[in-house]
Parts: C-alpha cells; structure tokens; sequence
C-alpha cells in the first residue's frame, strides 16, 4: 500500500492548482489503496491541503515519525471503524472537522474536476449510488451474481492524456519519470468505490456518462489522425470512445499539444448520467413442440401491417415464458419448420427461445413442468414436450437439426389418371433417390434462384383407391416435400408425378419425425 | 392487325408464371412445333439470363411488348410468345428446348414459357389487369 510522499508533494500541488479533484490527484501519484478512494471528499481534500501545508510548516514542527527519516509521512489512512472512535455506546464517533483557515475554502462549492469531469466527485457519492440502487431494485431483477460497466464520454481519455503528460513533465524535473500504465485508471477508481456499495445481489448495471459541455474537445483529434474516424452507419458520432483511445495512441506529443491545453481547462458543469440501465444474461428454454392445426403457421403472419392469420406456433408457446420469465423479448428457432397446412406429428420438432433480459431466472424441474403443463392446457392447436433451461449452445444445435437431420413424413397424394395397387408399389423398392430441384415457384420471390440436389433415403405407398394412395417417405434435410409429388411445373425432378407418369397433386402432409435427438427427453 | 395476347399468368405471391393461353393457335389440333428460339435478337437472349440474390439481381427486365421467344410451325408460320406483363426475367423454360412436344400436351404446367417477378409496387395492379378465365372466354366469342 502506497501512500504519498515528498516526491508527490510538487505533482498533488500543481493538480491542486489547476482544478483535479482529490481522487484525481491520487490517481497521478499511483497511489493503489482501494480503502483511501473510498473516504469521503471533504476529507480527501482536507487531508491534502493539509499535506501540502505541512511543507510549509516543515521547519516549525518536530518530526514524530522517528522510522521514516528525513521525509515526513502522512498516512491518509482513514478506516470504517476503530475502537477509539466508538464512545461509550458503541456507536461510532463523528470525525470532528478541524477548525483551521482552510475550513472556508473547504465549504465553498466544488470545483468540477477538470479530469474526471466530476465522476470521481459526485458520482461516488452515497447519494448516487443510492439512485442506482434504487433504479434496480424498482426494475424488480431475480440474479446471482453482477456485472457493472460504465460508459465514459471519450473526452476523458484526452483530458487523462493532457494531465499525464503535465505531470509527466514535471516529475521530469525532479529526475523521475512515470509512465501512463503506473496511473491508476479513472475506470478502476471509479469502480472501487462503487462496487462495495453496491449490493453483491447484483447481475449487470451499466451506468452512461456523457459531457455536452466537452463534447467537441476530441475533435481536433480528426484532423491530426483522420483515419482513425470513418463514418459507421448506426453510430450518431464519429468520435466514440475507440476511436479517440486509437488516435491518442498515435498522436505525437508535440502534436497532442498544440491542440489540447495541458493543464486541462476547469469545466463549468459536472458530467450527466444519461442511463442508469439494468441487464441480465438471456437464458435459453429448449424443447419439442407437435402441431395438430392445419391453419397455423410458425412465425407471426402479418402483410402490410395486417395479420393474415390468427396467433402461430412461436407465439403460443413464448408468450407464456415472457410472462413467467418477465423478459423484454424473445427469439425462437427451431430444427427447420413446417408450412401453415402441414402438421407436425410424433416426437415433435426441437425448438429454441431465447429470453433477452428477464428478470427471473431460477426455475426447478418442477416449476418448468409446471410451466409446460400450462403452455399445453391453453391450446390444443401446439404441445409441448421436454421444456426445460438449457444453454446458449442450444441455437447451435438447433441448425445442426435443420441442415443434416432427416425427417420423415406421411403424405396424401391424388392422382389424376387411375392407378392400381401395382402401379405404386415399385415406389417401396426405390432407395436414395437424387432429386434435383430448383427453388420452388411458392417461395422464389423470397429466395434466390438455385438448384438444390437432395435425397430421398425411402418410401413406403398405402393404396387407397384408383386416385389416392398415402406416401410415407424418409428424406435429407432441406427436401421440399410438395414439389416432389406435384413436380412444380417440371422444376423437382423426378417426381411422383414423373415416376408414375400422371399428374400428381398433394392434398395432405404431416410431418411424422425430426430426427434430432435433441434437447433432451425428460 | 390485331394480335390477341394468348398468355396465362398465373401469379402466386407476386410471382408469374407465363404460359400459353388455350385458345393459342400452337395449341390448336394439326400444328407441329418445329423450334423453339430465345434468342431474340442479335444482342439478346432469353437463356442468358443471370439471376443473383433474394432480390433476383441481373435479371433482364421486361416491359409488356418484351419478346419472350418465338416458336416456328411445320406450315411455316413463327409465332412471338410476349412478356405482356412488365417485371424482371427470372427463367425461361429449358425443358421446352429438348421436349417440345410438353409445350402443346400441358401447357399450363410443365410445358410453361417463363417465370417473370413483377416491382413489389407494381404486382397488385398486374393482377387486377388480367382477365379471369370466364373473361378471357368471352373475349373469344366476341372475336
């Protein structure tokens, strides 16, 4: 633990002068004690003045510290509680404030660090954190364990440039020198003392500082090191924090000081906190789901701000986790999909919804089944199975299932010239039968123009009279099932309509199988 | 002379596909296809049409009195299949060239011309200017 010394009595002078803030100036003489950016401001500042003063008053008084010669120390040690200081209650003692000529300029208003811009000032402050305590407390987060970040206005880290190299400076003239890696961070300050006052219930706060006032100050930044600023599209300003970090970095020196005053200038309002946001990490819910409707489609059906078709397989079975999960939205994805007038049947198909920022996250095997029998009583169009809490490598899994898992289906086919029972049993016979087939005409105004060559692995044929007969039929993934039978318009070829040499059409199509073995059966 | 457009467009969201209309006269009894042609003009021809993307980039465009292809008869007649609606050229129809004979025996499916993808703005008002099959037969009795 390092604590100031003679050789920081210049640099905490001139800080002083030029208007850093305490905890600044701790900053600049490297000073690494968490505890001692943790006492209050008035008395940071108090001690500090009354470091400096005690040079003056060097010759006059005896030094007391007989392990520490010649220099005198001060410790700026300050802890929570000692027993001096409780009276005879118990209760701790109020650190009595020392009358002396420095108390009115102590009770003046604070000057705004021309550093930290008032972030290692007011923003440590109890004040504050209680704010942002209370603003996660009211948003009512179930969480385990947090996260804070903070977002800094990137004219920071040129007013840090311009301080180090003052002090850089004028530790030079004392033969020192001091690079800006020994610097402690305004970053790392700033989250040592926030962090014990902050609940070790929490997941992550971001808290967003901005400037308006300094805004402009990187700007000249742009014409010394214009590469480092191109213009992105979804960012309002050029000058975000990277680019400012990056420019610096190559800033010459010389060049840094043209441009910028070193000392900094003292600013005339503190910094804003903008947003004070609260986040949690999406969890993933995994499971299968059947579809028994021949009127649903899986995703929301909306053209033109209209819906065509009443609620969908993504809808019934989210809106249920949203609301126990309490999150602010959801994704979903699944081992491939169905079209609105095909059912999904047997084990049904894997699915995957991830819930963005919920506030509750614990949930116990029972709770989830409970959750899943809900999900089922309120449709009969969906169920559910196997619904349980898995991880972020669930969505992986889930385009595995669509890209390289077959399925099989079960297919009611009408033909248009007769067909006996002979005429479709050859089907049974064929095995891993190559189709080549371009993008169907129902979706090519939404997919590109391609040939696609998948694979029939097998088919079985139930005859049911001279124009229907039932297909069941095993395939690669990716197969487009209707086009098989019907051919469409001669671009899936061979079809069944080829194969047996008649017009073929598709009346019904379940989906018998995914054949993903997962998540999970429970 | 007057030239009736004998094109079917039958459109599924947004996409046409353009065949001959029955009353044509290659759908007639006694004609017999001798060729299928593309390319209908020095610098252009219909098979070299590219698409790329979702939004079907490279696509040749077509305008309502764009050629398609024309077709020659064994009585030595060549007729000229028309676009008749306005859109990008998304395929021709290759099968026709090496099977002709699926042209006249279903014309309405595996024997098509074209597949066409109108504007997005455009496709509603397409749709609304095409005869419906009971029309199209009235236009003929009137000729």
């Amino acid at each position: 633990m390092s604590s100031l010394t003679e050789k920081d009595r210049p640099i905490v002078q001139l800080l002083l002068n030029t208007g850093t803030c305490p905890r600044c100036i701790l900053r600049f003489c490297c000073v690494g004690s968490q505890t001692l950016y943790r006492c209050p401001y008035k008395d940071l500042m108090k001690d500090l003045k009354e470091f400096l003063k005690n040079n003056q008053e060097k010759e006059d008084t005896v030094c007391s510290d007989v392990v520490d010669p010649p220099c005198k120390r001060i410790r700026l040690e300050h802890t929570e509680k000692q027993p001096d200081d409780l009276n005879h209650n118990g209760a701790l003692q109020q650190i009595p404030s020392v009358i002396n000529e420095n108390t009115a300029v102590e009770n003046s208003v604070i000057e705004v660090c021309n550093v930290c811009l008032g972030i290692l000032q007011e923003f440590c402050e109890i004040d504050f954190v209680k704010k942002v305590c209370q603003k996660v407390n009211s948003a009512d987060y179930q969480f385990t364990s947090f996260v804070f970040s903070v977002s800094l206005p990137p004219q920071l880290s040129v007013r840090e440039r311009a301080a180090w190299l003052l002090v850089k400076q004028e530790m030079g003239k004392l033969g020192l020198s001091l690079a800006k890696d020994d610097i402690v961070q305004l970053k790392e300050a700033y989250k040592w003392i926030i962090h014990p006052q902050l609940s070790e219930d929490l997941f992550e706060v971001s808290v967003v500082f901005a400037h308006p006032e300094t805004d402009e100050e990187c700007h000249f930044l742009a014409t010394a090191c214009p590469d480092c600023f191109k213009p992105a599209k979804n960012k309002q300003s050029v000058f975000t924090r990277m680019a400012v970090i990056k420019a610096l970095e190559k800033i010459k020196e010389d060049d840094f000081l043209k441009h910028f005053p070193c000392p900094p200038s003292s600013p005339k309002n503190l910094c804003v906190a903008l947003e004070i946001q609260c986040n949690n990490g999406a969890v993933f819910v995994a499971g299968r789901y059947n579809k028994y409707s021949r009127n649903l489609p899986q995703t929301p059906w909306i053209i033109d701000g209209e819906r065509k078709l009443e609620s969908s397989v993504e809808e019934l079975i989210s809106e249920h986790l949203m609301a126990k999960f309490k999150a602010d939205s959801f994704n979903f994805s699944s081992s491939g999909r169905e079209d609105v007038d095909v059912r999904t049947l047997g084990n049904g198909r894997p699915f995957a919804i991830e819930l963005v920022n919920p506030r509750r996250i614990h949930f116990t095997a029972e709770e989830m089944k409970g959750l899943q029998q809900t999900i089922n009583n309120s449709s009969d169009k969906i169920q559910v199975r196997d619904l349980q809490l898995v991880t972020r490598e669930a969505i992986g899994r889930m385009k595995e299932g669509e890209e390289e898992k077959t399925k099989t289906y079960s297919a009611l086919i009408w033909t248009d010239k007769a067909i006996r029972k002979e005429d479709i049993a050859f089907l049974d016979d064929i095995k891993e039968l190559k189709l080549d087939q371009k993008t169907p005409l129902r979706v090519l105004h939404r997919r590109p123009l391609a040939v696609r060559c998948r694979i029939i692995h097998t088919m079985k044929s139930e005859y049911i009279d001279e124009h229907h007969f039932r297909l069941h039929l095993k395939t690669q993934a990716g197969t487009y099932i209707k086009e098989f039978v019907h051919g469409d318009f001669g671009r899936t070829k061979p079809s069944i309509g080829s194969l047996l040499n008649r017009t073929a059409d598709i009346l019904e199509l379940d989906v018998e199988s995914v054949d993903v073995d997962w998540p999970p059966t429970l | 002379f007057s030239q009736l457009q004998h094109n079917n467009f039958i459109s599924c969201c947004r996409i046409c596909v353009i065949t001959l209309a029955e009353a044509h006269p290659l759908l007639q009894n006694g004609k017999t296809i001798t060729s299928i042609n593309y390319q209908i003009s020095a610098n252009c021809s219909r098979l070299q049409n590219k698409v790329s993307g979702k939004s079907k980039r490279g696509a040749q465009f077509l305008t309502e009195l764009a050629p398609l292809c024309r077709i020659s008869s064994s009585d030595g007649e060549e007729y000229t299949v028309y676009s008749c609606i306005r859109g990008r050229l998304i395929e021709v129809n290759e099968n026709i060239l090496s099977n002709p004979a699926i042209l006249q025996e279903k014309p309405s499916t595996e024997g098509y011309i074209a597949v066409v993808l109108p504007k997005f703005e455009e496709s509603k008002s397409i749709t609304q200017g095409l005869l419906t099959q009971k029309e199209y037969e009235e236009v003929l009795l009137k000729r």
